[in-house]
């Protein structure tokens, strides 16, 4: 064992701030049992109840148009493609409707970057929704955004403004996949920079909104680079504390440009996880992959650093696009969570708990 | 005589200092035998990652690095068995829809692509059917043997092996010295489920008991034929009845060292008539690997069937005690039937890369455990 893997040991589990070179030598050379009780560790300082959190939510997913041909996406479709769709009101209100009969109280609303729909568009898109409905609508990715932004030649900040007085709640972590220009230019090159991701979710915390931050791993990047991540992520967290939880998952290739990729099952998933546990000291949640991982890992996940199951989805198009389908409903969310010893509780997207 | 020699003392990392299982874990790096009261606290704890540090350190003082995985078929002759165990949604009655009995001829249909693909094992199991004759059985090792003498074949569980002394009214030890001389090297772990007598009462009181079990592998050892050992976990067994199973499976390693690997199996509930129950968690599969590494010191190997537990689970299994992943299978009917969700057969270079990203060196075997390339002791010595 080197010094380092050594001291990033003890400094874990002394609760103290890892340096980056500590978390490059947990991610290489770490004991995944070591990572495992570190991070489980970890967890119950900043949650010392016994519970797992989840939320009951649907994905809706209003166009799969896109104009950014991300390399590892089997979901979007090149204008004009036969398969493009965009999604009325009346599709998205009765979508809420079936997620209101299950008890949910947030959709996660995210599309493609459609070259034609103007800012107004989605701020009447949000102005339905919330004039009808009583959800939180946590939606549009930062690349989303910026690509609202570039439409409307407008500041991002200007643009997120907007969106939230016509209705936006909180801005989901998508769109991160890798925040390291390097493997950007790899497996999307036309997408957003790391620096306007980070900027998108800066601006966001400063008009007073609460974001995700995520991770999808497992392609081009190295282990170093995805330390790199967690990095810019605690950076900002440091600077806003805007981020309310951080969500990691593993690339699926399957249909997608990258499909020669050899896809990671379920070691590094683990492992990471439980490194960013360790690595984000200022960031509260960590949520369980189920949708890539399955109900089983999920499940192992809670021992190792993970504290909230996620969402219940009800559907989901862009995993499923690229080969790898879970289901998981609110029941069997809460079986999951009773089965590794927990106590489930609903929350909404600030974590706080609510009714179920 | 022990098969595992002490392993050296390892420093258990300061995380675990405070572990409920730290007595478990300090016994189990000094080499020292637990006990029913340690294996059921291996069950009842929580902590996973100090159960699966220490069947981990016990795995790569017996195997290092190596994970083992095999090139096999599995051949499920027939779904039609006399039996209506309450767990098992393979299963179906003489003439009742989805019911199939594949003749000899048909076996050797299924299995002849694989000719000369460097195949080293059958995997043939079936349900225990009314009304074929013994000849059946025997004529199909034969068939496969002159077909694909280079092939081990593992085949028929203690259960189908007992209905066959039943049938002809023979004794196991003649029984088994038949199967063997017509070309059955090894016999598979199944039908074990959980040996307790309440709980096979509940869910499968018509078949052989526990007792039978193991008359059934105990001869086999005694002709020279190896077996393999399985626990049906995840149903309505308790912790207690859990470490019963793998200590009586300790027990007669004992008395024959025939035993080549133990195998949890979870439980799957979809269509069958235990399914209110619902499958056991993630956290169970792991520590049912890790249990079964820690308590049967004397069984060489701990199978992460990646069939029933899903590429994922078995993947974590390396890293908990497990050391082989088995094979390509790619036809498979007993767990698909209950709902597992993997696929039915996985290329051995996707095996190789799952091995690879848990961080383990993957070393193809043939049925018995040795390396490919290396010389088969059990296929040589029961080659003509």
């Amino acid at each position: 064992m080197t010094k380092l893997l050594d001291r990033a040991y003890e400094k874990a589990a002394a609760h103290e701030r890892l340096d980056y070179d500590e978390g490059v030598a947990l991610l290489t050379e770490g004991d995944t049992h070591v990572l495992g009780a570190l991070a489980h560790a970890r967890r119950m300082r900043l949650h010392p109840e016994p519970v797992v959190t989840y939320i009951v939510e649907r994905n809706i997913n209003y166009t799969n148009a896109c104009v950014t041909y991300c390399r590892f996406c089997a979901f979007y479709r090149a204008p004009g493609d036969k398969e493009v769709y965009v999604l009325s009101h009346e599709q998205i209100g009765r979508k809420i409707e079936e997620l209101l009969e299950v008890g949910g109280i947030q959709i996660l609303l995210q599309g493609g970057h459609h070259p034609d729909l103007r800012l107004a568009w989605y701020e009447e898109m949000l102005r339905y929704v919330k004039e009808r409905y009583p959800v939180n609508v946590h939606g549009f990715s930062a690349p989303e955004i910026e690509h609202i932004a570039r439409v409307e030649e407008l500041p991002v900040e200007t643009v997120i403004r907007r969106l939230r007085e016509a209705g936006l709640g909180t801005v989901p972590g998508a769109g991160g996949e890798m925040l390291v220009d390097r493997v950007r230019r790899i497996i999307a090159p036309l997408k957003t920079t790391t620096d306007a991701w980070i900027d998108v979710h800066r601006a966001a915390h400063r008009v007073g909104m609460r974001s995700t931050a995520t991770m999808m791993f497992g392609h081009a990047e190295t282990l170093a680079e995805r330390v790199e991540h967690m990095e810019r992520v605690r950076q900002l967290q440091d600077e806003t504390q805007g981020f309310t939880a951080f969500i990691l998952w593993t690339f699926q290739p399957e249909n997608t440009a990258m499909w020669r990729y050899s896809k990671l099952e379920s070691h590094q998933y683990l492992r990471t996880a439980a490194v960013s546990r360790l690595y984000l000291d200022n960031i509260e949640n960590l949520q369980a992959s189920w949708v890539t991982q399955g109900a089983r890992v999920a499940e192992i996940s809670l021992r190792c650093g993970v504290n909230d199951m996620g969402s219940t989805m009800l559907e989901e198009n862009v995993v499923s696009a690229a080969g790898t389908t879970y289901a998981l409903d609110g029941k069997g969310i809460e079986r999951s969570i009773r089965m590794c010893g927990f106590e489930p509780r609903r929350r909404n997207v600030y974590y706080e708990a609510v009714l179920s | 005589m022990r098969a595992v020699p002490a392993p050296p003392r390892l420093p258990v990392p300061s995380v675990f200092r405070g572990s409920d299982l730290l007595p478990q874990v300090e016994k189990a790096l000094a080499g020292e035998r637990l006990t029913f009261e340690d294996g059921v606290r291996l069950f009842t704890s929580d902590d996973v990652n100090a159960l699966g540090w220490a069947a981990n350190a016990v795995r790569e003082r017996l195997h290092g690095n190596v994970a083992y995985y095999l090139k096999n078929r599995h051949i499920n002759y027939t779904n039609v068995c006399r039996y209506d165990c309450m767990f098992c949604s393979f299963y179906r009655k003489e003439g009742e829809e989805g019911a199939w009995l594949w003749s000899v001829d048909q076996v050797l249909e299924h299995v002849a692509p694989y000719k000369n693909k460097g195949l080293k094992e059958f995997h043939i199991v079936g349900g225990v059917h009314p009304t074929l004759p013994f000849a059946y059985y025997t004529d199909m090792l034969r068939a496969l043997k002159r077909e694909h003498p280079d092939v081990a074949i593992k085949a028929f569980t203690a259960i189908e092996i007992a209905y066959l002394a039943e049938l002809t009214g023979k004794p196991l030890r003649d029984v088994l010295t038949e199967l063997k001389a017509a070309g059955l090297d090894m016999v598979p772990g199944g039908g074990a489920e959980v040996f307790a007598d309440r709980v096979r009462y509940k869910v499968c009181r018509d078949k052989a008991d526990a007792d039978r079990w193991f008359e059934v592998h105990e001869t086999a050892h005694a002709l020279g034929l190896p077996t393999n050992a399985t626990m049906l976990y995840g149903h309505i067994e308790t912790a207690e009845e859990r470490v019963d199973h793998i200590l009586r499976l300790r027990d007669l390693q004992d008395r024959t060292g025939g035993l080549k690997s133990y195998i949890p199996l979870a439980y799957h509930p979809d269509f069958n008539r235990l399914a209110k129950l619902g499958a056991p968690s993630g956290l169970d599969a792991l520590r049912n690997v890790a249990a079964g590494r820690l308590l049967l010191d004397n069984v060489p190997h701990i199978k992460a069937y990646w069939i029933m537990l899903g590429v994922k689970v078995a993947q974590l299994a390396l890293a908990w005690g497990a050391n082989d992943i088995d094979g390509t299978v790619t036809w498979e009917r007993i767990y698909h039937m209950a709902g597992a969700e993997t696929p039915e057969g996985l290329t051995e270079e996707r095996l190789r890369e799952v091995i690879r990203e848990a961080g383990r060196e993957p070393v193809e075997r043939d049925a018995f455990y040795n390396p490919v390339g290396t010389e088969s002791e059990g296929a040589r010595g029961n080659r003509p």
